[in-house]
């Protein structure tokens, strides 16, 4: 899939015209590994990766495209079909690719094994006619036709020489240099098949998941500590590294403005159960890799800790409930569910919800409370009680950030309206009715991480590097064939030059005819290079 | 560390120095073009052109392409008294050597005073990197500043190793505009940098990506011209009358120019797949996965294949020539959608990066 004007005709046989299910196969097959339909499959693939950079897609932020289906409602059925919204995961983008990648390993495969005896080729003897080349010169000297090329032998460095003697007393010398862009060449287009394995493994036997933790709290690399895991097809839940982390502590800064300054959080971790604790500071760039899983800091918010008392008093919910920031303030939303608290009058059992609006730096906006400033200068959270049946008993999941409300009430007070309450840290707000009451004891913060697993990027890395060396060799090598032919010429020796540029590189000209300057020269001259 | 707000203060007045001078030198590099268009000697020559033209006494015997000088009144016969053992397609030698004239001298000016804007655009750069305590390619603004900077560079080290001083005027022209742009529409005081960019990473994935854009800003702009010569060239041989394309009798044979355009895009390109390779190294440490097909990462990969087509082409029968050359531009396009679409309009994780 390279420059098909190096490959001599004579490296592609033509074979009779057969008819029949061979020959179409045949035919079909150099259709494909040609240049021309590699370069159309290469701009095929540039287009079909356009519609993923402007509809939302799936993989990156799945809410754009519930949002899109709100807006389009008509148009959003038809681009899921064809999988608009997952446009790299798409058949069609697969199919593209797939016939690129075929492409390229029928051009590549079948070259490099060429290659290997291309190496150990003798440059092509001296064509008849040197004067017909594109390059070319002639001379007189009074040096024997055998004395001038051994000279301009021992002076071609680098290149690959050799000479024969010809008829009439004569001899030639044909000479090549560059092989090596042939091979940088192949190595450029096989490390992009290696690459696309490499992505392969990765995208098979990987995994990526999210997990909350607040501060003090421990993770162990189980499935039931996520909160959301995309595993890869082939992916086995055997195959978690086993380790823990604990988050001993979480800080972000902040520039004035409110704009993130840094994050970072102190953790220890251990590689297996039983193996010591050792601590890392885990920062944004700065992963944590525990055997080959990484453990990236990907978001923070507050977690708000309550104790919830009972009509009795007795403490009936002491935790702490992360909140899920909604802005770039930290504003926060979140809930606490308490399902044991103590049965109500006449023994009917009686659960608690609340919702709770925090806000670390508490300013009184247009449309109400809002967050002014993400760190905490002025905290407090708003809260709004519930009661009756959280729900938790009928088997359905649901979210721990979210209230179902479909069985619960609100809390009135005597005059009728919701129980409500802004609360600072260490205020309590009795509910009413004796139903009990709600601490804010404080408020901690929590990381999230995303971990990660990959088995190919190592081999997607190594494919990526030679890739670039390839490519830098391939376009640097300039690949030359020089001849000379001396012959007498009454009692003197003409000599005859021409060389050929087989890469398009430019200024040929210039370093042939620096070349055959260097090869003039009196032999007294000094050493080159 | 707080901002150094005069240093800052600084760097924009050195920047508006620059294209002031940039502005003067184009117009240089303008009058040194139509000066030669009234000598009629419109020609780059390579070095080798010249130390060809030097030593006529090499019984030479050069055998060009057919299209080199096909048309546009360039001198391809043998030079008038050489024998038969110097045969070349160049004109004569005597003529090149007398052209010191005001346009050459207006064309000496405009390199110096074009040396002078990118001294005064380079303390522009250092100014404000040192200002903010970072890398001075933070932001769209700095980004913009980066690329014309290394545009221009591109240019002058093009300018030692090619005849390439008509160009002058075509590049100066894309600066005074980029940096134009950059300092009005894009531009933002000094300040320092959002957590996700900070990693020594910035250094080396944006820089190769300055460089990368920068120097094909350049071939883009040859193969512009490369276009506009070839056209001139069809239409002349075919008995068309040139519009746009009569620009193309004062610029250097087709064949100089595509290959001009060659060289620099060939090392632009392995300077964009590093790029690539080095902000996917970067994006597997701050996002935990190497490629994720964020918009950015999408049209970085559209330029690349595009650009990869385009080298492609080149070595393709058929493809070569006017159809490479638009491809290159095709090329240019996506990396100008990945700049100004991307970061303003698409939303992704590079959005920070923005303006």
């Amino acid at each position: 899939m390279t420059d098909t004007t190096y490959a001599p005709p004579t490296q592609q046989p033509a074979l009779p015209p057969s008819r029949g299910p061979l020959g179409l196969a045949i035919s079909g097959w150099r259709q494909l590994t040609s240049m021309r339909t590699a370069l159309i499959l290469l701009f095929l693939l540039a287009l079909a990766a356009v519609p993923g950079s402007l509809l939302p897609q799936r993989g990156l932020n799945a809410g754009k495209v519930i949002e899109f289906y709100r807006d389009h409602p008509r148009l959003a059925p038809i681009l899921d079909r064809v999988s608009a919204f997952d446009v790299f995961g798409a058949p069609w983008f697969a199919a593209i690719y797939l016939a690129l990648f075929l492409s390229l390993a029928g051009c590549v495969l079948p070259r490099m094994w060429r290659q290997t005896s291309a190496l150990r080729a003798r440059p092509p003897a001296a064509p008849r006619h040197l004067s017909r080349l594109p390059v070319a010169m002639s001379w007189h000297t009074d040096e024997e036709p055998a004395e001038v090329l051994a000279a301009a032998r021992g002076r071609l460095r680098g290149w690959r020489v050799d000479v024969r003697s010809e008829p009439g007393g004569g001899a030639s010398l044909a000479a090549e240099r560059g092989y090596f862009r042939e091979v940088g060449n192949l190595l450029f287009h096989f490390s992009l098949l290696v690459l696309l394995a490499g992505v392969a493994l990765g995208g098979l036997f990987g995994y990526k998941g999210n997990v909350l933790v607040k501060q003090g709290d421990a993770f162990s690399n189980t499935l039931a500590y996520y909160d959301s895991i995309s595993p890869g097809r082939l992916f086995s839940a055997g195959r978690l590294a086993p380790f823990t982390v604990i988050l001993e502590r979480f800080r972000a800064t902040y520039q004035p403005s409110g704009e993130p300054a840094t994050f970072a959080a102190d953790v220890r971790f251990a590689g297996h159960p039983g193996a010591a604790l050792r601590s890392y500071h885990l920062r944004v760039n700065h992963p944590l890799n525990i055997d080959a899983t990484k453990l990236y800091l990907i978001g923070h918010g507050y977690a708000m800790h309550f104790v919830v008392r009972g009509p009795d008093g007795r403490v009936a919910y002491d935790g702490t409930q992360p909140f899920l920031p909604r802005d770039a303030s930290f504003a926060s939303d979140g809930v606490v569910k308490v399902p044991d608290i103590a049965p109500g009058p006449g023994g009917t059992p009686r659960q608690l919800g609340f919702s709770g609006f925090f806000t670390p730096t508490t300013v009184m906006g247009p449309n109400g409370l809002e967050s002014g400033f993400p760190a905490a200068r002025n905290p407090a959270v708003t809260l709004l009680a519930w009661r009756g049946d959280l729900g938790l008993d009928n088997g359905r999941p649901q979210s721990v950030y979210a209230l179902q409300t479909e069985g619960l009430r609100r809390v009135l007070d005597a005059r009728g309206r919701p129980a409500t309450a802004t609360l600072r840290p260490g205020q309590t707000l009795a509910l009413p009715g004796g139903v009990g009451s709600i601490t804010f004891a404080g408020f901690s913060e929590f990381a999230t991480f995303q971990v990660t697993h990959d088995p190919g990027s190592r081999l997607a890395l190594a494919a990526a590097v030679l890739l670039l060396i390839g490519l830098v060799v391939s376009l640097r090598v300039r690949r030359r064939r020089l001849w000379l032919r001396a012959r007498p010429d009454g009692r003197r020796t003409v000599v005859e030059a021409a060389g050929l540029s087989r890469n398009d590189s430019g200024s040929f000209d210039e370093d042939f005819r620096a070349i055959i300057t260097r090869l003039r020269s009196r032999p007294a001259a000094p050493e080159e290079d | 560390m707080p901002v150094d707000l005069s240093l800052a203060h600084r760097s924009d007045t050195l920047l508006f120095l620059a294209v002031v001078v940039y502005s003067l030198a184009m117009l240089g590099f303008a009058a040194e073009f139509s000066f030669s268009r009234r000598a009629g000697i419109a020609r780059a020559l390579t070095r080798a052109d010249a130390a060809r033209a030097a030593t006529p006494a090499t019984a030479a015997r050069i055998r060009q392409p057919a299209a080199v000088g096909g048309a546009g009144g360039i001198a391809t016969g043998p030079p008038p008294g050489a024998g038969p053992a110097t045969v070349g397609p160049h004109p004569p030698l005597r003529s090149r050597l007398d052209r010191s004239t005001t346009g050459d001298h207006l064309g000496r000016i405009a390199v110096v005073l074009t040396g002078l804007a990118f001294l005064l655009h380079a303390g522009s750069v250092v100014t404000r990197g040192m200002a903010a305590h970072r890398v001075p390619w933070g932001n769209m603004y700095e980004y913009s500043s980066m690329v014309a900077l290394v545009a221009v560079a591109a240019f002058l080290v093009l300018l030692t190793r090619e005849r390439v001083r008509f160009l002058g005027a075509f590049v100066l022209l894309f600066v005074v505009l980029f940096l134009g742009l950059a300092g009005t529409v894009l531009y933002v005081p000094a300040g320092p940098l959002v957590p996700a960019l900070q990693s020594y990473w910035i250094a080396i994935h944006v820089a190769a990506a300055i460089t990368a854009s920068g120097t094909f800003a350049l071939g883009a702009i040859v193969t512009v011209l490369y276009l506009l010569r070839a056209k001139y060239d069809v239409l002349t041989t075919t008995g068309g009358r040139p519009r746009v394309s009569s620009v193309g009798r004062l610029l250097p044979p087709a064949t100089t120019l595509d290959r001009v355009a060659y060289r620099v895009h060939a090392f632009a390109f392995p300077l964009w797949t590093f790029a690539v390779i080095a902000g996917a190294i970067w994006a597997e440490s701050a996002w935990g996965r190497y490629w994720g097909w964020d918009p950015k990462e999408t049209w970085s990969f559209i330029t690349w294949v595009i650009y990869a087509g385009y080298l492609h082409a080149r070595a393709t029968a058929g493809w070569r020539g006017r159809k490479a050359a638009v491809i290159a531009l095709v090329g240019f396009t996506a990396l100008t959608i990945d700049y100004y679409i991307v970061n303003i309009f698409l939303v992704g994780l590079h959005s920070y990066a923005g303006v």
